[in-house]
């Protein structure tokens, strides 16, 4: 139990590097602001309770927050995204999944699964998160182009991660 | 009155899930209408401190190019040094000026933080409160304008980054004085737009596009850019004009915070209008 939350606590903070070190520094162009934390929300475990995963990605979007000086903006967006992935994931895994130990990756549902998951959760995290910044709907097509193309570059690289980490995970072990 | 406590109950997670929403929504409304932001206040002690390690860092890898543009600078203001005037007077006399009176003050500062691709960009400087400044402040490059001073703190201070949503500068045309106020679109952190130019006011690309004297928030003339492209809609009474600007948002990394010793009597004075 502390082993899984020492873990976890390593994710976070590894994931939070690379964004704040490494994905905000590329400059691809100002339709594409990937946001790869997001990764942390999506690979808790399907046991998670659900008043836990409501808290744990409110305070996740709190440390985003302090460290791009956007009060409020990743929360909600967080917020809005583990709040809607209890419903998702009721929705599409059975029993055994919500008992068991069942980590929503590419390893235990396939590549298939986990795209159009990881798409619709962080869809709705880039969709709050965008709307708010620009805080109003003036720009409303622009604004909506840039969520879609960052949530598929934020889909590519979350999906690369995956891949790469998971298959030496299991070369390894 | 039992079946209100099991239906809170029952939907419990729903309403921590609104909650939260609420509480997010309070911080960035609060954000957006007061500009006083106390969230960043509290945290940006411990996050700039982050920062300030990362760009320790990361300034050894341009530090060759800093050297470059200080040594730029340097050389520019040893050319205005009184010393490099030939001095065509026979004696000195000593006077107390009062025709001029220094009027803006600079204080030197790093940048610790700054991004260029978001639609909102804020830069994180290492001077603060204990350095004289405050909000409300302008921030220029050795080459144009920078931004706008946001939020302070002991040590360090948040800028509103002109590559913003919410920055808006007075600006115009050097040659003509034609003004305008310069915004930002959100797509290329080389250009910006200058709205509000007056169908009349002739143009050309190159012209260079300086600080208005309307604010007092920065000097009269310090440069901003110069003209890519303008063109005019037919029906239109305003120009579309592109402007590129002076500072490359992407390397900046020495910057001036201007004082303007005298903006309280300026501003003092021009509160009376409304009172009346």
């Amino acid at each position: 139990m502390i082993l899984d939350f020492l873990t976890y606590l390593l994710k976070l903070i590894g994931l939070l590097l690379v964004q704040l070190l490494v994905v905000n520094n590329i400059e691809l162009s100002g339709y594409i602001n990937p946001f790869v934390y997001v990764a942390f929300l999506l690979s808790l475990p399907v046991s998670v309770k659900p008043w836990q995963m409501v808290l744990i990605s409110f305070l996740t979007g709190a440390i985003m927050d302090s460290f791009s000086s956007t009060p409020g903006l990743h929360m909600a967006a967080c917020n809005a995204m583990g709040f809607l992935r209890i419903y998702y994931l009721r929705a599409t895994t059975n029993k055994e999944d919500q008992e068991g130990r069942m980590i929503p990756s590419i390893s235990q549902k396939g590549i298939v699964w986990f795209t159009v998951y990881g798409f619709s959760m962080i869809f709705i995290h880039h969709l709050v998160l965008f709307f708010l910044e620009i805080y109003g709907f003036h720009e409303f097509f622009t604004t909506l182009l840039r969520v879609l193309l960052s949530t598929l570059v934020s889909l590519l690289l979350i999906v690369i991660g995956q891949l790469l980490f998971f298959r030496s995970a299991k070369t390894n072990g | 009155m039992r079946n209100l406590i099991f239906f809170i109950y029952k939907y419990y997670v729903f309403f921590l899930f609104l909650i939260l929403e609420i509480v997010s929504f309070v911080f960035i409304y609060r954000f957006n209408h007061y500009q006083k932001a106390s969230f960043v206040n509290y945290t940006v002690g411990v996050t700039s401190a982050f920062y300030t390690a990362v760009s320790n860092t990361q300034e050894y890898f341009y530090l060759r190019s800093i050297n470059d543009s200080l040594q730029m600078e340097n050389a520019r203001l040893r050319t205005e040094l009184f010393s490099s005037y030939y001095n065509n007077k026979f004696n000195l006399t000593q006077v107390n000026d009062t025709l001029y009176r220094q009027q803006y003050e600079y204080i030197a500062a790093q940048v610790v933080n700054n991004s260029v691709t978001k639609r909102n960009n804020y830069i994180t400087l290492n001077k603060g409160r204990l350095h004289g400044i405050e909000p409300e402040m302008g921030v220029i490059s050795e080459n144009g304008i920078v931004g706008i001073v946001m939020n302070a703190s002991n040590h360090y201070c948040t800028v509103l980054s002109l590559l913003n949503n919410n920055c808006k500068i007075s600006a115009k045309i050097l040659k003509n004085g034609a003004f305008g106020s310069l915004v930002w679109d959100g797509m290329d952190p080389k250009f910006a737009y200058l709205r509000d130019v007056n169908k009349h006011v002739p143009l050309m690309t190159n012209d260079v596009i300086v600080t208005s004297n309307f604010s007092t928030i920065f000097p009269e003339g310090i440069p901003i850019g110069k003209i890519y492209a303008h063109s005019l809609d037919a029906g239109d009474n305003f120009h579309k004009i592109k402007v590129e600007l002076n500072t490359n948002f992407s390397t900046v990394s020495t910057v001036y915070v201007i004082r303007n010793l005298f903006k309280q009597e300026q501003q003092g004075i021009e509160a009376t209008i409304n009172q009346k």
